[in-house]
């Protein structure tokens, strides 16, 4: 047996501390809060009642219900957009413009999600930006009720979480061998089978790995429906933030946290079996 | 189709006008904001009153302008603080944790990695209460059993700094990984064959390879944090970050000074943008 490995620990320790104190036993507490419940005598005890509440009343499962539905379809939305535009970039576009392109693609998401949010805020209000050019173009007459609705949700969660599709994609896309797409072209191939049958299945890697990370940003995403939704679009998260932060009822905001969680991780769980891909490889 | 493949001249334009579009869509919100910062206007948005610095200097009647207004300086103080901790946690963290699982072998390795990887596809959002709601069990045994009032386990600036850290530290991992992955291992060895210790090793050879990794995640680590709301919201105390407070006013009370701030955002991220585009373009 070899003695004690000193540089071992030394590096293990830390990594231990970190995941223990700040993801292990968070998530345990989150769970062990959610089962708490205050009874009439106002003692606290372990119940099922937190998780009974969100059954039971009919706005918190529909917003679930909604929520993850948007969330799956933002993501597609998403993938539709950004994949010609990784493509253009990657396979198209002169090398020396792609440089510059990609850094154009990132400032948003360095500026920050509130900050492109309440760009487009001003963007689509009543007497906003994109009103008042078509009404100064004659192209309509009143504005165009577009701020608060699902509409302009919509806008925001593609907005800030599309470059984290575009980039896997992009990564993806690298090391397809163009001599693929030649030999396809010279048998005859069209560009619709060329895309659905070459450059799509090569680059599904990162399209999941994109998806997956699009999915959980737009999912667990709170700045763009409170700021961007109306009052109809109400968005899980924001049952969470109310239970947190407005209500004070901690333990049922638990066990909506965990119900989210618990979705959340299902859907990307789902994803990665269907697709026979690893956690480890979205990391990448 | 592509660079070495003739196109038909349809499909080019049809092309091209989608990826100027998308360029567009991209740019918009960011060039708003940045004109609209100079707007002699009361309001937000549009019509257009003509050009004034006022939402950056002035600092009378109803006018406020962003240099004048302590408790936005004192917010951005607060980020810049909270995000130079943060950066400086998480890189050396995440460092740590690049080296353990690219260098070592143990048990336990691949469920260790797995939770490491797990704030990738856990939402900001339940960090936050996860967070919240162990550090106030923490508290309250601390204050019931040994009668310690510790101020980091409640909402203030260190609870903020450790939710953060939390995940930066994932992402630091990540991009330290990505360029251990490249390290060619026979420098270490040839240090430890040299006498070196592990340690030695790691510090001499390998921490100077890593170097460029290590600063660029340190500024990602910097920029995750200081645009960080969703987990930042239930761990902030008194002192709000930028983001809290730009929020607050976005929802309650949002003057053209909020354009003003946007627009220094936007302004110093794109010289940082190009200053690195530059700099990685001579290399």
């Amino acid at each position: 047996m070899r003695k004690i490995d000193l540089t071992f620990y030394l590096l293990l320790v830390p990594v231990l501390l970190w995941l223990i104190i700040l993801i292990v036993l968070p998530h345990f507490d989150l769970l062990l809060s959610s089962f708490k419940f205050e009874n009439d005598d106002g003692d606290l005890v372990y119940s099922f009642n937190n998780y009974l509440a969100f059954f039971e009343d009919k706005i918190y499962w529909l917003t679930f219900v909604k929520t993850a539905v948007y969330s799956i379809v933002v993501t597609f939305i998403v993938f539709i957009i950004t994949f010609p535009v990784a493509f253009y970039l990657v396979k198209v576009v002169a090398r020396k413009y792609s440089g510059f392109m990609v850094v154009l693609l990132l400032i948003p998401i360095w500026v920050g999600e509130l900050v492109t949010i309440y760009g487009w805020m001003i963007l689509l209000s009543d007497n906003g930006v994109i009103n008042q050019f078509l009404m100064g173009i004659g192209l309509i007459e009143t504005p165009i009720v577009m701020l608060y609705t699902d509409f302009s949700m919509t806008i925001g969660l593609v907005y800030m979480s599309m470059i984290f599709m575009i980039i896997p994609i992009m990564a993806a896309l690298e090391s397809l061998d163009d001599s693929l797409i030649e030999a396809a072209c010279d048998l005859g191939a069209s560009k619709w089978t060329i895309f659905t049958k070459i450059v799509i299945p090569y680059s599904m890697p990162g399209i999941v790995s994109g998806g997956i990370i699009v999915f959980m940003l737009v999912i667990g995403d709170y700045i763009a429906p409170n700021i961007l939704g109306g009052k109809s679009s109400l968005w899980f998260t924001e049952q969470i933030y109310n239970k947190f932060l407005s209500t004070f009822n901690w333990n049922e905001g638990a066990a909506f946290g965990f119900l989210l969680l618990a979705l959340s991780s299902t859907i990307i769980w789902v994803t990665l079996k269907l697709t026979g891909q690893k956690l480890e490889k979205v990391g990448s | 189709m592509i660079r070495s493949l003739p196109n038909s001249t349809p499909y080019k334009i049809l092309f091209r006008v989608f990826i100027i579009l998308f360029f567009i869509f991209l740019t918009m919100p960011l060039i708003t904001i940045s004109i609209l910062a100079f707007n002699d206007s009361n309001f937000i948005s549009l019509p257009w009153h003509g050009f004034t610095f006022d939402w950056f200097f002035a600092d009378s009647g109803d006018r406020l302008g962003l240099f004048k207004d302590e408790d936005l300086m004192a917010s951005i103080w607060t980020s810049l603080q909270t995000g130079f901790v943060v950066a400086l946690l998480s890189t050396i963290f995440g460092t740590i944790a690049a080296l353990l699982f690219e260098e070592e072998n143990f048990r336990f390795k691949g469920f260790l990695y797995f939770l490491a990887l797990s704030p990738l596809v856990i939402p900001g959002v339940i960090l936050g209460i996860s967070i919240l709601l162990s550090s106030t069990f923490a508290g309250n045994y601390m204050e019931d059993n040994y009668g310690l009032d510790l101020e980091f386990l409640r909402p203030s600036f260190w609870l903020v700094v450790f939710g953060q850290f939390s995940f930066g530290a994932t992402y630091v991992m990540l991009l330290v990984s990505a360029r251990l992955k490249k390290f060619d291992r026979t420098l270490e060895e040839a240090a430890l064959s040299l006498r070196a210790n592990r340690l030695e090793a790691i510090w001499y050879i390998t921490i100077p390879y890593l170097k460029p990794a290590i600063v660029g995640a340190f500024v990602v680590a910097f920029l995750i944090s200081f645009s960080n709301f969703n987990t930042t919201i239930f761990l902030v105390g008194s002192d709000a970050t930028l983001p809290v407070d730009l929020y607050s006013r976005i929802k309650f009370s949002s003057t053209p000074v909020l354009n003003a701030v946007s627009f220094m955002i936007v302004v110093f991220i794109t010289i940082f943008a190009v200053v690195n585009f530059v700099v990685n373009r001579k290399k």
